[in-house]
């Protein structure tokens, strides 16, 4: 339950919380204390680093990489081979001929259509059951087209905020739900679908299998915002795919899973993280148990888990037990 | 452990730095004009639904009033299911230039028009929404739009002149079902040239009238072997029960009788004729804000 509430608080843009002592479970304080006399200088945490570095090779970012353009092709070879295996795109296809519907899109389309048809109930349930299974916001970057392109637009924002030749300039986080209930309603009022035309997901997806088009500007455009004014803009403060996927992954057993235990609190997780107020539980003091799971709002990316150099982070399959 | 966060949470909280303060209201700014630029973008999609430049032909079964499409796009997921079923690659999907519009399927009928050669309105049946619905079986069906001769100076039956060659020329890359040459896959028109004594593409093209001629010619056989063909007739092709098109004589100015297409009460708006009618433009379009019900 306690996940679920601490989940939604931060879904819906509220601060990690920050405990006080009492709040902590006594092995956790101690451990604290522990490590607060053998704090390692900055030459030891340089060195654990350069450990890490030459014997970690991002084996999730490969595999999530690989995953993800693996799907995009899978549709894109259907259409072209007419082989039928995954028909659409990803606002709505047929997996060898079983219905999925995008969450976020079927939404828009019920709420704006206010009618619903048998199948868009077995596509949309189809898919909820899979993310539910996955890992809810694992969608944001194990499947959307969007995330790969905007994480080689952030390499490039993070090399020229590097040089000082532009700054993150930061939103309030709370926008993201102002924006989820504006289009719910716009579509509600309007009738139409107004967050689909604008959103980059469809919009490469379709590019991707039908050829492009003009739309493709519009994406252009929030990846020079991306890398110029705003880290990860978009998929940080703006799209509601990532919130409705984000309520999905709430009851979902795939998690990434902190342990405190041999934690140097340096923060390089934090450093490569989207959506790093998840990860604000790896700061010095901020644990309240020796496991603790990271809010729904992580999109089990796995960039924490490359990048750890204490194996504190990892992915976790609740009720199996079993570490990945 | 969550509550008692709350509750001893707050009076650890210090009071905000001016500089932290002057930090928040910057980017409650900032946040506030990101916010009204997106939505005010998204909103622009309504621009082209107004100015009636996203009203498109649309595929069989497209919940639309001629006028009105707006159930159409709401109920429309952009997934282009429909795109990828049709045989003869009628349908295409709007882009953003279209607004709410994006994604949608429709359909250049000049450039290819849907020749009903899948017999079972497979894109009704792919998609998944009920945008295309299914209240409809066959062909006859389907309410697209209907025929228009919008240019009878061009119509070269109305001339009087017959046609020889390829009806859109060598390079023309729309195909037609031809069933004489192949039952199950549509052919190049530019690889099906014709002799005509006198145009008449616009009707012998016409896929209602293709099917109405066929259930004739079961008719006939059945007429032979009693009661069989009443079965086969009904094989996805089910006749329509109403003409679509038709050569009719006509007195013209010099007293001379010529042949005229006439549009009749059976036409589905399906883009065949407008798409194989030789001169350019074309003497016979599709009006989208017209379906025979109102004719």
């Amino acid at each position: 339950m306690g996940y679920i509430v601490e989940s939604l608080r931060l879904l819906a843009g509220g601060a990690p919380r920050k405990p006080e002592k009492h709040h902590r479970h006594d092995a956790v304080n101690e451990r604290y204390a522990e490590k607060r006399k053998t704090r390692l200088t900055k030459a030891a945490l340089e060195a654990a680093r350069d450990e890490h570095k030459s014997t970690c090779c991002n084996k999730w970012q490969r595999r999530r990489w690989a995953t993800l353009i693996a799907v995009n092709l899978l549709f894109v070879v259907s259409y072209y081979f007419d082989v039928q295996l995954l028909e659409g795109a990803l606002t709505a296809s047929r997996f060898v001929g079983f219905h999925m519907a995008d969450l976020n899109s079927a939404l828009q389309v019920m709420l704006a259509f206010k009618h619903v048809v048998l199948n868009l109930i077995i596509g949309t349930v189809t898919v909820f059951v899979l993310w539910l299974l996955l890992g809810g916001r694992t969608f944001c970057s194990w499947v959307c087209p969007y995330h790969l392109v905007a994480e080689w637009a952030e390499y490039l924002h993070l090399w020229l905020a590097k040089k000082k030749i532009v700054k993150d300039h930061t939103f309030n986080r709370k926008v993201r739900i102002l924006f989820y209930v504006l289009f719910v309603l716009l579509a509600l009022v309007t009738g139409y679908t107004v967050f689909e035309t604008i959103s980059p997901t469809g919009i490469l997806s379709r590019a991707l299998i039908y050829g492009p088009g003009v739309a493709l500007i519009w994406v252009a455009l929030l990846l020079a915002f991306e890398i110029f004014y705003s880290r990860r803009a978009w998929c940080r403060y703006v799209c509601p795919i990532g919130v409705t996927y984000g309520v999905v992954g709430l009851f979902s057993p795939v998690r990434v899973k902190y342990n405190m235990e041999n934690c140097h609190h340096e923060g390089d997780c934090r450093k490569v993280c989207m959506v790093p107020h998840v990860l604000d539980v790896t700061i010095r003091g901020r644990a309240l148990q020796v496991d603790s799971d990271l809010a729904s709002d992580c999109t089990r990316c796995g960039l924490c888990v490359d990048v750890c150099p204490t194996d504190s982070l990892n992915f976790v399959v609740k009720g199996i037990g079993k570490h990945l | 452990m969550n509550d008692k966060t709350r509750k001893k949470g707050k009076p650890g909280k210090l009071p905000l730095s001016p500089k932290r303060r002057a930090q928040n209201r910057r980017e409650f700014i900032r946040t506030s004009v990101m916010a009204a630029g997106v939505v005010g973008f998204s909103l622009l999609g309504f621009l082209p639904l107004a100015q009636g430049t996203s009203l498109r032909l649309r595929p069989p079964g497209a919940l639309k009033k001629p006028d009105d499409e707006q159930k159409f796009l709401a109920a429309c997921i952009k997934c282009g299911q429909c795109v990828q079923v049709c045989p003869v690659q009628a349908i295409d999907l709007a882009d953003l230039d279209e607004g709410f519009g994006i994604g949608t399927p429709y359909i250049d009928a000049r450039s290819q028009a849907c020749d009903f050669s899948c017999d079972g309105l497979q894109c009704v049946l792919a998609c998944p929404t009920g945008a295309l619905t299914h209240e409809l079986d066959y062909p006859a069906d389907a309410r697209m739009g209907f025929a228009r001769l919008a240019n009878p100076g061009k119509c070269l039956a109305l001339q009087g002149k017959g046609f020889k060659g390829q009806a859109r020329g060598p390079d023309f890359k729309g195909v037609l079902r031809y069933e004489e040459v192949d039952r199950w896959n549509p052919i190049p028109v530019a690889d099906h040239p014709y002799d005509l004594e006198l145009c008449d593409l616009c009707v012998r093209q016409c896929p209602i009238e293709i099917r109405i001629a066929d259930c004739a010619r079961q008719e006939a056989k059945q007429e032979d072997h009693d009661g069989q063909a009443l079965v086969a007739k009904r094989m996805g092709n089910e006749c329509p029960p109403r003409h679509a098109i038709a050569l009719e004589p006509v007195e013209s100015p010099d007293g001379v009788t010529r042949m005229r297409p006439v549009i009749k009460d059976g036409c589905v708006g399906c883009g065949v004729c407008e798409m194989i009618c030789p001169p350019e433009p074309p003497a016979i379009v599709i009006d989208i804000h017209k379906i025979t019900d109102m004719a």
